[in-house]
């Protein structure tokens, strides 16, 4: 049951992007951004906090999820250290994610090679 | 062709334009999406058996799926995973590391620094900027509205 809630969550945020890929002529690094964008604006104001608690992973795993953790950890950071803590919770909370981007990213770029069309 | 004015033409240009399969790219991202976002939650239920925090169960999930999206990247797989799948392989965080290895492997002939480092952040720069600027907006504002009462 609870992988059948993540599946079409998850499933549905998709669409939601394919759709905007469909119609329009924005492109996937164009969605990446709104989604991201999207996520932050709706955990600060609440409404993806239900989705996560509803989904889990189907909510966290697509990028607005990474927006709903950034925006969480920013306001997290502002209750307890104030402006400090405005700038230093949203990648506080994501700092795992975008360590592992940066490494596994360049490691793999460095050791392999752009695969020929086939 | 010559004689043909504006509007015929354009009428022309969108008969030969392929129309996109809207129904089947749904379908697709649809499962695609989904597929990912299980893989995701075995992984989080996975690293809560073993007793870890919230905090460190979210953030190892998603360095477990930014390894499988960059690996899979690496070895030629995601880009097919992606032509299937589109925004369903597009919008998982697998995605976006997807697409900080594509550009960096891309350009690697210029070099290291301008060439693999640099392009890393072709489409993961952008997202970051947007990302953690707006999340210290967040912040902020959460601050002001807050001290009023």
């Amino acid at each position: 049951m609870e992988y059948i809630k993540v599946f079409i969550v998850g499933g549905l945020i998709c669409v939601i992007g394919q759709i905007i890929l469909d119609t329009t002529k924005l492109t996937p690094a164009h969605i990446l951004v709104i989604f991201l964008t999207s996520g932050v604006i709706l955990g600060a104001v609440g409404l993806y906090e239900p989705l996560v608690k509803f989904a889990e992973a189907g909510a966290t795993v697509p990028i607005s999820g990474f927006g709903y953790a950034l925006s969480k950890g920013a306001i997290e950071g502002a209750k307890s250290k104030g402006v400090i803590g405005a700038f230093l919770g949203g990648l506080e909370a994501t700092a795992g994610g975008v360590a592992a981007a940066i490494l596994f990213g360049y490691i793999m770029a460095v050791v392999s090679d752009p695969k020929t069309k086939n | 062709m010559d004689k043909m004015n504006k509007k015929e033409y354009q009428k022309y240009v969108e008969r030969k334009v392929p129309k996109p399969t809207y129904f089947k790219n749904i379908l697709y991202a649809f499962v695609v999406g989904g597929i990912i976002c299980v893989f995701g939650q075995i992984i989080r239920n996975f690293l809560l058996k073993y007793g870890l925090d919230e905090k460190s169960v979210a953030a190892g999930t998603s360095i477990v799926l930014i390894f499988t999206g960059a690996f899979l990247t690496g070895i030629g797989i995601y880009d097919k995973i992606g032509k299937i799948g589109g925004a369903g392989a597009a919008i998982p965080i697998t995605g976006f590391a997807n697409s900080i290895v594509s550009p960096a492997m891309e350009f690697k002939r210029e070099g290291f620094i301008f060439g693999v480092a640099a392009r890393m952040f072709s489409i993961a720069g952008p997202v970051l900027v947007y990302g953690v600027g707006s999340s210290v907006i967040v912040g902020i504002l959460y601050l002001i509205l807050t001290k009023g009462r």
